[in-house]
């Protein structure tokens, strides 16, 4: 019994350091911001950094607790940020009180999200291994082209919809166009902060964590360690497999949500919507470890602004970054490596004196 | 007539990505792995063709030996220096970030040497075109080169992998690695060799995707690979005939739905149609069913 | 009646017949063993038990309720729990979340209430922990309650296994080879604590098994199974003196 507790106690530190890194960066940069020690430059990066390290959470529920290999989940992102950018533009008006829209905007973005989650966790999830990240992968390029081709307007008559161009709305003289294709939605009220984005964040870390110390958590993670062991112990694959896929689709909407209302002008692009940037997202998971929360919170945020303390070496930085990038992963798990990092670890050598000393 | 002529060259861009897909597939049957980077060989490939031909006035035959040989030895060194190590990690994932990450370096090498900005490509086949059916049908000569290419590449492989030793070697290497290497085949040259294979095939494929399309930046590679990829999961990852046979649907599916439904749909379709392939089968046209044992 | 009464079961791979028209019948607290030669389709028949496989033909009734070509869930919620041959432990789950998860359809709570950490999260966690650390207790494993599982020695990690199947409270016990890779110390003790389980749970047992020892030491009912058919059946000491089956397992 007494390990038991232990063990509690030690996932309940676990998760209020967690919290504590979180906590802390905020108070830190709120503290050099008010000294005038961040350049407006940083300041532009503080919700960008909030939004890939939710979003690196959220894609590690599927990596590294369900153990499945998503790569569309940029799609959910954008799925999030349009559906709320759009909520939030026709809402300016009618609710004027930013926190209570950016509230309902949420809810949205993570509600349409979620959904899109089932729609597509419903048929991809029978699918197994790198035909599920292709197949990923591919939702989520659709969901980005298909964005593109969307118009919307609104005038005095209500909606109007079209997958041509703005012109064939056929709106009257007072109509505007809310998504205008690939320019996207302009004019979202801009209603993100970064403390907005760290208490999502928070908000985040709080779901994931406690749902993986929880019942349904185990059931998760049971069919990631042996799907048939699982069943055999009457663990419901299909609903658990949703339930990851879903929550971490909607957490990937939050996200966007953040995202979009940090923009004046939202549009589909491959490089915020497309592979590319669920790819990033996967490397920020596998180089955080893949399983460890927090670790791919922190990934995120350096890998995000690597690229930027970077900048004084210009044209060079992305190719470091890529050089950074292979070496860190051939440092981290190749097996030689592991056996050299083994053998010539601190605490060992320590240990090795330690025993010689006795010996004597 | 216009439906015979996208249809060709439909058949023409798949079979590019056919050949892309090959490169995919082999390595993917033998070191089970996804090589990310694939497509930035071909980007490398089109850069030393225009080098050779553009800047350094090369016969184009002696550009596109050039373009094979450094992408041969670019592949084989990239998976001695960044795959190998990782082979027997514990996480499959390891070696696929860095792919990558590999795929980034390549990019932002060409970025340095080549600049952003779009290079017109001269095209190196000098074949002429043939126009039928009275005018209405017009077969260009990338066309025909391309298509024949491909087949020329399809057979040869075939012979290869079924006739030569190392080509026996290969399939007993992506059945089973350690019974292979128990039986004294030497698993990580046979690896290096499909590194190879498929790096060339890269260089050819960058040639002819080039001539058909005749721009290239360091982006140039990104799209065909993935697409090429799609292709080789379409038809089966591992097979070969299922990838020449998913690289041609998906460039004519590309074509037709760029034709008639909508350009900017056309990526679209093409993986709604590989969603679609691989809910019905989902180890995709060609591909083995391995069941796993309880 | 009979807990587990099998009829004419059979299941065809392709052309192979891996089990044909497979009978057995176990009485509720035996002790019950499936034995015959590599390849007879021992652990076949498990997985046409535990609705791995689907039979071709054949009814399994389980305490009067036909089972047969059920799912795998539903036929552990019915009340069969199986081990592996190949040991599947979650591996990197604790040992005692290796229990918990058995223990998963046992205990409830919503996804929500485990979330927001509302009261019956921690009642039913509570609940769940203790009734997991008297199982491992059983198991001699309660002072690896924190390990990975896949840190446990294989002898503790069979053990495990042998837990989170009692974990889902089976009527009927699957155990496939239960003692392979054991040495003879380990293997007394596994007879011990199989013979503890069968009294302590009043759990109807049928084990695959190739030691001998073991399965004349405390089964009391034998099938032996081969080439997918049943060669004989009946009391354990008699089946063992059968010449038939000694030469199906010594050969000609």
């Amino acid at each position: 019994m007494k390990m038991n507790k232990l063990k509690i106690n030690k996932t309940a530190k676990s998760n209020f350091i967690t919290y504590g890194i979180v906590i802390a960066a905020f108070i830190i940069v709120q503290i050099l911001v008010s000294a005038g020690q961040v350049s407006s430059l940083m300041k532009g990066l503080l919700v960008p950094l909030c939004t890939y390290a939710i979003l690196a959470v959220s894609l590690n529920l599927v990596v590294g607790i369900l153990g499945e290999l998503s790569l569309g989940h940029a799609g959910f992102m954008c799925v999030g940020a349009f559906s709320s950018a759009f909520f939030s533009k026709c809402m300016v008006e009618v609710i004027p009180v930013a926190g209570v829209r950016f509230f309902l905007a949420l809810l949205v973005g993570a509600a349409v999200a979620a959904l899109f989650g089932i729609l597509i966790g419903i048929p991809v999830l029978r699918l197994k291994g790198d035909y599920l990240a292709i197949v990923t992968l591919a939702f989520g390029e659709i969901i980005k082209n298909l964005i593109n081709a969307f118009f919307i307007g609104k005038d005095s008559n209500g909606f109007h919809f079209s997958m041509k161009d703005a012109m064939s709305l056929n709106m009257e003289a007072d109509g505007q166009v809310i998504v205008n294709g690939p320019q996207g939605i302009t004019g979202t009220p801009n209603d993100s902060t970064f403390f907005i984005g760290i208490l999502l964040l928070l908000l985040t870390l709080f779901i994931v964590l406690n749902l993986i110390h929880s019942r349904d958590g185990r059931a998760i993670m049971s069919i990631r360690d042996n799907r048939i062991a699982a069943e055999s112990v009457g663990i419901n694959i299909t609903k658990y497999k949703m339930m990851a896929f879903t929550i971490s689709a909607a957490l990937a909407g939050v996200a966007g949500v953040l995202y979009a209302h940090n923009l004046a002008t939202l549009s589909a692009q491959p490089k915020n919507f497309g592979y590319n940037m669920s790819i990033m997202i996967l490397v920020y998971v596998v180089l955080g470890g893949i399983g460890r929360i927090r670790g791919s919170m922190i990934a995120a945020v350096i890998l995000t602004l690597l690229p930027e303390m970077l900048r004084f070496l210009s044209d060079y930085r992305m190719l470091i970054y890529a050089v950074v990038l292979i070496v860190m992963m051939l440092f981290n798990w190749s097996p030689k490596a592991l056996e050299w990092r083994e053998r010539y670890s601190p605490k060992r050598l320590l240990k090795k004196k330690q025993e010689a000393k006795e010996g004597e | 007539m216009s439906f015979i002529s996208y249809l060709i060259n439909g058949i023409s861009l798949g079979s590019v990505y056919a050949i892309i897909a090959l490169g995919y597939t082999m390595v993917y049957g033998i070191a089970k792995m996804l090589n990310f980077a694939h497509g930035d060989i071909i980007m490398v490939g089109g850069y030393v063709v225009l080098t050779a031909t553009a800047a350094m006035g090369m016969p184009p035959m002696l550009g596109i030996l050039a373009a094979v040989i450094v992408c041969t030895v670019l592949g084989v060194t990239i998976e001695r220096v960044a795959y190998r190590p990782l082979r027997n990690a514990a996480s499959s994932l390891a070696v696929l970030i860095t792919a990558i990450g590999v795929s980034y370096l390549l990019q932002n090498v060409a970025l340095l040497l080549f600049g952003a900005d779009t290079k017109s490509f001269t095209s190196v086949v000098s074949i002429p075109a043939v126009t039928l059916a009275g005018g209405d049908l017009t077969i260009t000569g990338e066309t025909m080169v391309t298509i024949a290419a491909c087949i020329i590449i399809m057979a040869g492989l075939t012979l290869f992998i079924n006739k030569s030793k190392a080509g026996q070697a290969m399939l007993a290497v992506s059945e089973d690695k350690g019974a292979a290497q128990l039986m004294g085949i030497n698993v990580n040259g046979t690896i290096a060799l499909t590194f190879a294979i498929g790096s060339a095939l890269a260089a050819i494929a960058s040639v002819l995707l080039c001539s058909a399309y005749p721009s290239l930046t360091p982006y140039t590679g990104a799209m065909p690979g993935i697409k090429a990829f799609v292709a080789a999961v379409f038809g089966g990852i591992g097979s070969i005939p299922g990838a020449m046979i998913g690289g041609i649907l998906l460039g004519v599916i590309e074509i037709l739905g760029k034709a008639y439904i909508s350009s900017q749909m056309a990526d679209a379709i093409v993986f709604a149609v590989l969603i679609v392939v691989l809910l019905v089968k989902p180890t995709g046209i060609l591909g083995k069913q391995v069941q796993e044992k309880v | 009646m009979a807990l587990l009464e099998v009829k004419n079961l059979g299941i065809s791979f392709g052309g192979l017949r891996a089990v044909d028209s497979f009978n057995i019948s176990i009485e509720k607290g035996q002790l019950y063993g499936l034995i015959g030669p590599n390849g007879a389709g021992k652990t076949t028949v498990f997985n046409l038990l535990t609705g791995v496989y689907k039979p071709n033909e054949g009814i399994v009734t389980l305490d009067g309720k036909n089972i047969t070509g059920k799912k795998t869930i539903e036929i552990n919620k019915e009340g069969v729990a199986r081990t592996f041959q190949n040991i599947r432990l979650f591996k990197d789950m604790s040992v005692l979340d290796n229990v918990k998860v058995g223990l998963h359809n046992k205990h409830h709570y919503s996804t929500l209430e485990g979330i927001l950490r509302l009261p019956r999260y921690r009642k039913v966690e509570k609940e769940m922990n203790e009734q997991a650390m008297e199982l491992l207790d059983v198991f001699d494993l309660a002072g690896q309650a924190d390990y990975l599982a896949s840190n446990l020695p294989y002898g503790k990690q069979r053990k495990l296994e042998i837990a989170r199947a009692l974990a889902t409270e089976p009527k009927l016990l699957l155990l496939d080879e239960p003692a392979a890779g054991m040495n003879p110390n380990e293997t007394q003790e596994l007879m011990d604590t199989i013979h503890f389980v069968r009294d302590k749970f009043d759990m109807t047992i049928l084990l695959i098994e190739h030691d001998m020892k073991l399965v004349s030491g405390i089964c009391e009912k034998l099938t032996v199974l081969n080439f997918g058919q049943v060669l004989a059946e009946g009391e354990t000491g008699e089946v063992l003196n059968n010449p038939q089956v000694i030469t199906a397992y010594l050969g000609e």
